[in-house]
């Protein structure tokens, strides 16, 4: 891995929470993104960890909580994208951030049978462990008067669908408000990681989010390469490149087909989903999984390719051709179009302030790709042109961005294939040290930037903290139902191409 | 942006979809390479010697190579996500098996080299099986509930619907509601979240019915076996009938999973394609 700039990881301990929330505001009003807040016990402290996004690299600030605090100023009320993440800390540690607007259970429901907290509190101060089996008749309810009711949508829902429930509060068919569980499928991934081997760890990641398999690997890796200090070989980066594009390809035609899906459009749902399969089934003739899983390994790749460059830039010409051209149709039928049209819009300030990543972002005008801003692998070299970048904020922003980024993916692909193609056989992993450390490391995958902070202690997972951009954009989707009604619902939901695996990990 | 002109004309649409011709398979009625071609779940290709416990223990991460009861030591293909760390680091004893008939009846049929009480009772349990959906054998549909996977499995079972597989072409639909369903897909480690809805959802199925585990993490929880949020698999939560191990399995083995289910398969062994599980390798 190279070192991506001399900000990269940079950590900076203050005097207490206070100083924290503080910190973050001045830092992301003068222009650094948040990015995520993760907490880790250090001996009888809990160190909760802030990371900001700059260019160039991530910074960390930090504060270690008084020994034996159960509690401390919370950081949301100055920095509302810390919503969901204190509630995240909140769930798994038990520390209550005091001033919280809505500490509800977000990932471990509270009620019901009791089971422990994954890191438990610090004794009588803290609050009652939280249970993990959901309590089924209570509904949580915000917008009260006459004739409202809520929709229990999930978290067993029509067709293939992974399990999350939204809760709509509807007087019938406008959606004044929208309330999100998630914790239905949590899998303590994140506390799985703890003692393994970076070498066990990444098979974990590629499972953290399915649909991103790639992009948790190489975070995943990047963070274990800086803590070793080495920088993969050139083909292993150009492979990694291939993996990652063809991922983003696939996810965005998944999420084409299934806006055409929602408007009714079953000739171009067909095309598009036989299209995606077509990718899966390149990706799986290169490395023998159609999710790219087993290819990214700490300190390179693998293999090469099963497939040489040649044919996997002629397959990749060929795809592109049959996709554009369905594309094209897709963006030129008006009866589709009209029902993505001002269809849940962001508003550009929230996306600026949220931080929004990933396609969700780009469409409401903030350009923030960790391929261009902080680039890492095979992307130091490659030239991807610029970000895709919309204005509207609304669904049809976030298909155009979509669109405009399979466009630049089959480019990469062809410009790593041919790359591949001319470099001398050579190594395409090096070894890589188990020291101790702890690192952050980023990818972007389809919906938008990975971050993991790992700390490696001994050789093995001290403490992995796997953050997926469904987590940070999903609770957006409480903001955009601004004059929609029911009908609307699986075009937002599918525009925002999110994946419930990564948010209840 | 291209405006459709008013009056109207016949919509891009419909010659799109005559494009290509016909991409769907013809399988099972005909073979299809690509479905033989899936390099699945770990196979022993050889006796593992007597007493190699100690050496294999730490090769597999999630502990699916280990000795039973009886001290022999086996390779539990329902705890396989197809790493290749087996066959990479033992290649005289482990490989990939090939091919989409990867489904079974039981539970312990995934665990090779099968004992011979699983191997005496897995015909009768296929016959049981048979024997229970016989009324589905022409048109069944088909529930998927998510208990907890990574999401891969979702997309997988999803491109069953899409034109290069075609279940509809085989009298297999997917319906929304449970009343409906004859075969319930279940996909996850079996997150506790998901334990009531998932049982709830069984419950409000029609009798008779079918459950298929689809995935590694169904079977036997894969890498969040031990977690403290998963049963380890959905085996503990409800009556699995059809066993099908991946990380995910492809959409061939789904299928064949499926008409595996409904007693449309050739072949009377307990095993999917009529072979032995543990003698697939190639």
């Amino acid at each position: 891995m190279r070192s991506a700039g001399p900000a990269a990881a940079g950590g900076r301990a203050l005097a207490g929470a206070a100083g924290l929330a503080a910190e973050l505001a001045a830092r992301i009003g003068a222009g650094a993104r948040f990015a995520g807040l993760m907490a880790a016990r250090r001996e009888d402290r809990l160190l909760l960890s802030a990371h900001l996004a700059v260019p160039g690299g991530m910074e960390t600030v930090e504060v270690a909580l008084p020994s034996g605090a159960a509690s401390y100023p919370a950081l949301t009320p100055a920095v509302g994208a810390a919503f969901w993440y204190e509630r995240q800390i909140h769930d798994l540690f038990g520390v209550v951030p005091a001033g919280h607007p809505r500490l509800e259970p977000l990932i471990l429901p509270a009620h019901g049978e009791a089971a422990p907290r994954p890191w438990p509190g610090p004794g009588a101060a803290g609050p009652e462990p939280g249970g993990i089996w959901p309590d089924e008749h209570s509904l949580p309810r915000r917008v009260m008067g006459a004739g409202l009711f809520t929709i229990p949508h999930g978290p067993v829902r029509s067709g293939v669908t992974e399990s999350v429930e939204y809760l709509i509060e509807t007087p019938g068919e406008d959606i004044p408000h929208l309330n999100m569980r998630v914790f239905y499928k949590h899998r303590g991934v994140e506390k799985r990681f703890e003692g393994m081997t970076a070498g066990d760890g990444v098979l974990l990641a590629e499972r953290a989010e399915g649909v991103a398999s790639v992009a948790h690997a190489l975070a995943f890796c990047h963070a274990i390469e800086r803590i070793a200090g080495v920088t993969v070989p050139r083909p292993a980066a150009l492979v990694r490149v291939l993996h990652a594009e063809l991922e983003r390809i696939a996810a965005h035609l998944d999420a084409g087909a299934r806006l055409a899906e929602a408007a009714g459009l079953a000739v171009a749902t067909a095309r598009l989903a036989a299209h995606k399969e077509r990718v899966l089934r390149l990706a799986g003739q290169m490395c023998g999984s159609r999710f790219g899983r087993g290819v990214v390994v700490p300190g390179g790749v693998a293999a090469l390719p099963r497939l040489g460059p040649a044919e996997v830039r002629a397959q990749a010409g060929a795809l592109e051709q049959a996709v554009s051209a369905d594309a094209r149709a897709l963006m030129g039928t008006a009866s589709f179009l009209d029902r993505l049209r001002d269809t849940g819009p962001l508003r550009p300030e929230r996306a600026r302030e949220h931080g929004a990543l990933g396609p969700v972002g780009r469409a409401s005008g903030f350009a923030d790709d960790a391929r261009l801003a902080r680039p890492y692998d095979g992307y130091l070299a490659l030239r991807a042109g610029e970000p895709a970048v919309e204005a509207s904020g609304d669904a049809l922003a976030r298909l155009r961005v979509r669109w405009h980024e399979v466009g630049q993916s089959f480019r990469l692909v062809g410009q790593a294939a041919g790359e591949l193609a001319r470099l001398p056989a050579g190594p395409v992993r090096v070894t890589c040290p188990a020291g101790d450390g702890r690192a952050v490391g980023w990818a972007e995958a389809p919906a938008g930037e990975v971050l993991y902070d790992v700390r490696m202690t001994g050789g093995v997972i001290e403490r992995c903290w796997p953050r997926s951009p469904s987590f940070h954009n999903l609770v957006l989707l409480h903001e955009v139902f601004a004059g929609d009604i029911l009908t609307d619902f699986p075009f937002i939901e599918a525009s925002f191409g999110l994946s419930a695996a990564g948010v209840a990990l | 942006m291209r405006r459709r002109p008013p009056g109207g004309r016949a919509s891009p649409w419909v010659l799109r979809g005559l494009r290509d011709g016909v991409v769907t398979t013809r399988w099972p009625g005909r073979p299809d390479g690509y479905s033989d071609a899936w390099r699945g779940p770990a196979v022993l290709t050889a006796p593992l010697p007597a007493g190699a416990a100690g050496d294999l223990a730490g090769i597999c991460p999630t502990g699916a190579i280990r000795p039973g009861p009886d001290g022999v030591v086996r390779l539990d293909r329902g705890r396989c996500i197809l790493c290749g760390r087996c066959a990479e680091r033992r290649p005289a004893e482990f490989g990939w098996s090939r091919g989409s008939a990867a489904a079974v009846v039981s539970r312990e049929a995934l665990v090779v080299p099968v004992t011979a009480e699983t191997e005496r009772s897995v015909g009768q349990v296929r016959a049981a099986l048979r024997a229970r959906t016989a009324a589905l054998r022409r048109s069944v549909h088909v529930r998927h509930v998510d208990a907890g996977s990574d999401g891969s499995e979702e997309q997988e079972i999803a491109a069953l619907l899409n034109p290069v597989y075609d279940v509809h072409r085989l009298g297999i639909f997917f319906t929304a509601s449970p009343r409906h369903a004859d075969v319930l897909l279940v996909t996850g480690a079996g997150a506790h979240g998901m334990a009531e809805p998932l049982r709830r959802t069984w419950e409000g199925m029609p009798d008779p019915k079918v459950v298929i585990a689809v995935g590694t993490d169904a079977c036997g929880g894969g890498l969040l076996a031990d977690s403290y949020a998963t049963s380890g698999g959905i085996g503990s939560v409800i009556d699995v009938d059809v066993w099908l191990p991946g990380s995910p399995p492809p959409p061939f083995a789904i299928l064949h999973a499926l008409l595996l289910a409904i007693g449309r398969l050739p072949g009377g062994s307990g095993y999917g394609s009529g072979e032995r599980a543990g003698g697939m390798a190639q």
